[in-house]
């Protein structure tokens, strides 16, 4: 069975060009069919991640890619071993981290979501309390900041949401977690910003819920926000 | 003849799932990779009833599984092994057939895996393979997700689908009966390949060295998401974690190592974590990921590195 390419349903985020190697690049086996590259930090991950998903297709002998999974330092590399070489995968990926390592990774193709949220959390005042705001300035920030999906993780469909708010929007994870978290429910923690696609636990701290389906398997897009997207909140009061 | 080739369901043993060749290509949304837990042993059981590559089979966790044909059906039992026994619906004398074959049922025919005697999952395939609904390509059941088929439960009716064409199955696959217990053991533990994961150093100097030099039982709490490990009374202790704690979500493979802070592995199978954020110290070998499938709670397990 043939997997499916990286490229299929990309979304191109930065426009890939030579420039200067992506500084600190380190490329760490991970068994016999994956590379873990390793970056310094969540943006420079993204920029790597959108420049193999940018140009895979001009590359035949990279047929044989299975996931490039973005994280918070790191991307990882998978590849089916029977067609292609670590060797390979590894100038793979270093032609692509000498593509310009943005620190703002949008460009025009960037896909833009615009997400209606019900500032009614149950820890909206506790938030805003200890960012040491109002609830309307809280929302105002939300609102105003500029976010950006870096990367999936704990439910398909959950995006951690970077935001251009220079870390005012920044806590930690709650001390003890919800057994149950509302699907839809917008919430911060650990310097992002994540809507939970579907009822489950969790440990973020809830300030608003949207509407808005995060996740549908049947779509040809399934995640809402893929990892790229361009994301702002808007108060639907 | 009737209309339509179709299994009921009479008994599904302690869990049976669909699986096919897993879910691939989407990691980079949340979706892990999920799939046969033992990819040999469902491969062979497709390959013995002539399957397209990639066909969805049924695979039970301590067998119990059995299935009630409607029409003549081509079935093999792969994986764990176990009893598989065929009781006629015309009133003939009841028949049993050994793994790693293909067999027919006819209309009315019930085939019951029993109990493994070794290993944990047993994959059965129909010629046709099930025709569920697939979920982004796949007809695999996620545990982790909950992406795909649901459980497979008593009563259900599996309708089995268009027959593949004249391509000959292979009625017998040597290799394949008794390759649980005939490899991947050493006396009574088992021996899982692996070489040096992306985190090996944080383990510290001592904590590869240990991880090969200690035998590790595997957790009644393991299940197609990772096989947990204890340390095996008299042998292991748990490893060193202390400089790993800060280590931030990172994609993870099938058969990576991860060491929590209790320092007792979890080896991942098929529905593992997409991102994880407790160190790999080891991976393990395609081959391996396999056995690792078919280990049972109790069985003792040993690492050996492979190359590194």
């Amino acid at each position: 069975m043939m997997p499916p390419g990286p490229v299929a349903g990309g979304p191109p985020v930065g426009r890939p060009s030579r420039g200067e190697p992506l500084a600190g690049l380190v490329v760490r086996p991970a068994g016999e069919a994956a590379l873990l590259a390793e970056v310094p930090d969540a943006r420079s991950a993204l920029a790597l991640y959108s420049a193999l998903r940018a140009h895979p297709s001009a590359q035949p002998s990279l047929d044989g890619v299975i996931d490039v999974v973005p994280a918070e330092r790191t991307v990882l590399v998978t590849f089916d071993a029977d067609r292609l070489t670590s060797a390979r995968v590894h100038h793979w990926l270093q032609e692509a981290a000498t593509a310009p390592h943005s620190p703002e990774p949008t460009a025009v193709q960037a896909p833009r979501v615009e997400i209606a949220v019900t500032y009614d959390g149950a820890d909206l005042d506790e938030v805003a309390t200890t960012l040491g705001l109002t609830v309307a300035e809280l929302i105002a920030l939300h609102t105003s900041t500029r976010w950006t999906a870096a990367f999936i993780g704990f439910a398909p469909g959950f995006a951690y949401l970077m935001g251009d708010d220079a870390g005012r929007l920044t806590l930690p994870r709650r001390s003890s977690p919800r057994a149950v978290v509302p699907s839809g429910s917008v919430a911060l923690a650990a310097g992002y910003c994540g809507i939970y696609p579907r009822e489950s636990p969790g440990g973020w701290h809830l300030i608003g819920r949207t509407d808005a389906v995060l996740w549908d398997s049947a779509r040809s897009e399934p995640a809402l926000l893929a990892p790229g997207t361009v994301v702002g909140f808007v108060d639907a009061g | 003849m009737p209309a339509e080739h179709a299994v009921e369901v009479r008994a599904t043993g302690p869990l049976t799932l669909l699986q096919d060749a897993g879910r691939p290509g989407f990691a980079h949304l949340g979706v892990t990779g999920s799939g046969a837990a033992d990819q040999g042993a469902y491969r062979a059981a497709n390959r013995l009833v002539g399957n397209t590559p990639g066909e969805a089979v049924l695979e039970s966790v301590l067998g119990g599984v059995a299935l009630r044909a409607r029409g003549a059906l081509l079935v093999a039992v792969t994986g764990a092994s176990a009893s598989v026994v065929v009781e006629r619906g015309d009133g003939r004398a009841a028949v049993e057939h050994p793994m790693g074959c293909s067999f027919t049922l006819g209309d009315g025919d019930v085939v019951t895996v029993g109990m493994p005697t070794a290993g944990l999952r047993t994959m059965l395939a129909v010629r046709g393979g099930f025709a569920v609904p697939t979920t982004l390509g796949s007809r695999s059941s996620d545990v982790l997700s909950g992406l795909g088929p649901a459980p497979v439960r008593v009563g259900d009716v599996l309708t089995v689908g268009e027959h593949p064409g004249d391509w000959p199955e292979a009625t017998l696959l040597p290799a394949v009966v008794g390759r649980q217990v005939a490899s991947g053991r050493r006396g009574d533990e088992r021996m899982l390949a692996v070489m040096p994961g992306p985190r090996a150093d944080l383990a510290g100097a001592a904590g590869w060295p240990r991880l090969l030099a200690s035998a590790w039982t595997v957790s009644p709490s393991s299940n197609r998401v990772g096989v947990r490990l204890l340390s095996a009374p008299g042998s292991a202790a748990p490893l060193d974690t202390a400089p790993a704690s800060t280590l931030p979500s990172e994609g993870m493979v099938v058969g990576a190592v991860q060491l929590p802070p209790n320092g007792e592995p979890v080896v991942f199978l098929r529905d593992h974590p997409v991102t994880g954020g407790y160190p790999v110290i080891a991976v393990l070998t395609a081959a391996a990921v396999d056995l690792a499938a078919q280990l049972r709670p109790g069985d003792v397990v040993l690492f050996a590195a492979v190359r590194g």
